[in-house]
């Protein structure tokens, strides 16, 4: 009876199922975490110009996707934005838009953080030698903010993966919708086919989430080996 | 210093603003957009080709996703046979239970056959088609500790589904009874059987088969509140897809379509406690 709950998990197309959803799970992530990304590296370069009212836009932006939680901007966007102004995206689709603002505004902030961080006589050298506002983002501070800012992005993409557990909520057939769905078409004949189902998903998000926050944590380990000789 | 608190005050008050506007919009626009087009009128529906219904994914023998991946259950089989009448593919936009009524609101889905059961504050908001079945509210206990009367549960933890029949019923009706409330079918069972209440309260027709699968459990009250309908619902205001739903419940009514659904999907999974009447309506 204790080993059924497992053959839940390679009835029928089950397993496959499982994997279609996790796919869907990644797809949403990366595609929202590229677009996301180039984003706000763009945000987070104009977030440091000396301009008021673009920086009071920016901020803006910054707080609301940070003060609002995650399920509450998912939810406004696919149940009252298409309600009021007529704007019907898929589920997917608008689940990869939010995050992709999401992470447009978290990145933004920690492209901000790292080229502030990068030590003032760098910029002050690069104007000495004549380089124009493009040529210094380009050649100095971008660089030089990228290994500052690289590990903070890759936890960034770890919380963007485990935040897509959210999307059952507006329909989207992500892992955890569709393991709801087999356990409890399963849970008649194999009660422990909960633990089995949440426990191969626990499994899929760890095995897609640990090497980015141990690839993080070694990233950040050279660069301070670098930094500090 | 005193710059930098001045950015930030800025900030706060810009984001309220943001929202403000944000909703002050919602309150404008509601009447412009709910009569200019009805994209879920029967005309448009079978100008698309398909009619998208809202059913769900987790709630055998009603809608649920069997071992290769399809979509069974009483509702489906209903949601199959409607596009078949009406001469269009299905889609299938997997809802939950507290999703329905802004699923319709926000045009995802045509129609909804997700076990929806019929009360005046629903109504208000959406429209509901002619009743396709019966139910009412069921309370289920352990057979070791059974409630048999709505009196022991005062005081007590009762688990609930979110937006459920059950939920609004003792919400309103039994405010002693502490609820407590989960977001997925799964979700309540699983906390029922980790003992986090002395009772689950949910549609009793469901609750039938779920005992009937777990044997340590029982529907001490088989009925409690007033008797309740499970209809198709509508978009408000969608006069036309409401009218031909109903005609099409009369007619499968009059063909006996839902005893024949009734046997083939519910009862393997209720057994000789429930007829068929006590679920299907009878013809008038």
């Amino acid at each position: 009876m204790d080993h059924s709950g497992i053959s839940v998990l390679f009835e029928g197309t089950n397993f496959q199922r499982l994997l279609g959803g996790l796919w869907v799970t990644v797809r949403i992530a990366a595609v929202a975490l590229i677009i996301g990304l180039i984003l706000g590296v763009i945000l987070g370069v104009l977030r440091t110009f000396k301009n008021r009212p673009l920086r009071i836009i920016l901020r803006l932006y910054l707080e609301f996707f940070r003060v609002v939680p995650t399920v509450v901007l998912l939810f406004l966007f696919y149940y009252i934005l298409p309600r009021e102004m007529n704007f019907n995206l898929p589920g997917d689709q608008l689940a990869t838009l939010v995050f992709a603002l999401w992470v447009a505004a978290e990145m933004s902030d920690i492209v901000r953080g790292a080229l502030i961080s990068v030590p003032q006589h760098q910029k002050e050298s690069g104007k000495a030698i004549g380089l124009n506002r493009y040529q210094l983002y380009r050649y100095v501070l971008i660089p030089q903010a990228i290994s500052l800012e690289i590990p903070a992005t890759i936890n960034l993409a770890t919380r963007v993966i485990k935040t897509t557990s959210l999307l059952l909520l507006i329909s989207v057939m992500d892992v955890i919708n569709i393991g709801q769905q087999i356990i409890e078409a399963n849970n008649h004949t194999h009660p422990t086919g909960v633990f089995w189902v949440y426990g191969l998903i626990f499994l899929f998000y760890f095995l897609i989430d640990y090497p980015l926050s141990w690839w993080a944590k070694r990233l950040e380990k050279k660069r301070l080996e670098r930094a500090n000789g | 210093m005193k710059k930098r608190s001045f950015t930030k005050l800025i900030a706060v008050v810009g984001v309220f603003a943001t929202l403000l506007l944000v909703l002050a919009g919602c309150g404008n626009s509601k009447k412009s957009s709910s009569q200019s087009n009805n994209p879920s009128s029967v005309q448009q529906i079978k100008k698309n080709g398909t009619i998208r219904i809202a059913v769900f994914g987790d709630l055998p023998p009603y809608g649920w996703v069997n071992k290769d991946g399809k979509r069974v259950g009483y509702d489906v089989t209903l949601a199959h046979k409607v596009a078949k009448d009406l001469g269009v593919k299905v889609k299938f936009v997997q809802v939950n239970a507290n999703n329905r009524v802004d699923a319709l609101n926000s045009n995802k889905v045509d129609l909804v056959l997700a076990n929806f059961t019929v009360t005046p504050e629903r109504k208000q908001v959406i429209d509901f088609a002619k009743p396709y079945m019966k139910v009412s509210v069921g309370v289920v206990s352990p057979k070791s500790k059974p409630i048999t009367s709505a009196s022991q549960l005062k005081g007590k933890n009762v688990i609930v589904t979110k937006g459920t029949t059950a939920e609004n019923y003792f919400t309103s009706k039994q405010p002693d009874v502490k609820l407590l409330k989960f977001d997925s079918k799964t979700q309540q069972f699983n906390a029922l059987k980790n003992g986090r209440g002395v009772a689950l309260a949910d549609d009793n027709s469901y609750l039938y088969a779920w005992s009937k699968d777990n044997p340590k459990y029982t529907v001490g009250i088989k009925s409690i509140g007033p008797k309740s309908y499970i209809a198709p619902a509508v978009k408000k205001g969608n006069k036309s897809l409401l009218n031909w739903t109903n005609k099409e419940i009369d007619k499968l009514t009059k063909q006996s379509f839902f005893v024949k659904d009734y046997n083939t999907q519910l009862k393997p999974y209720f057994g000789k406690e429930v007829k068929p009447s006590d679920i299907v309506l009878p013809v008038k």
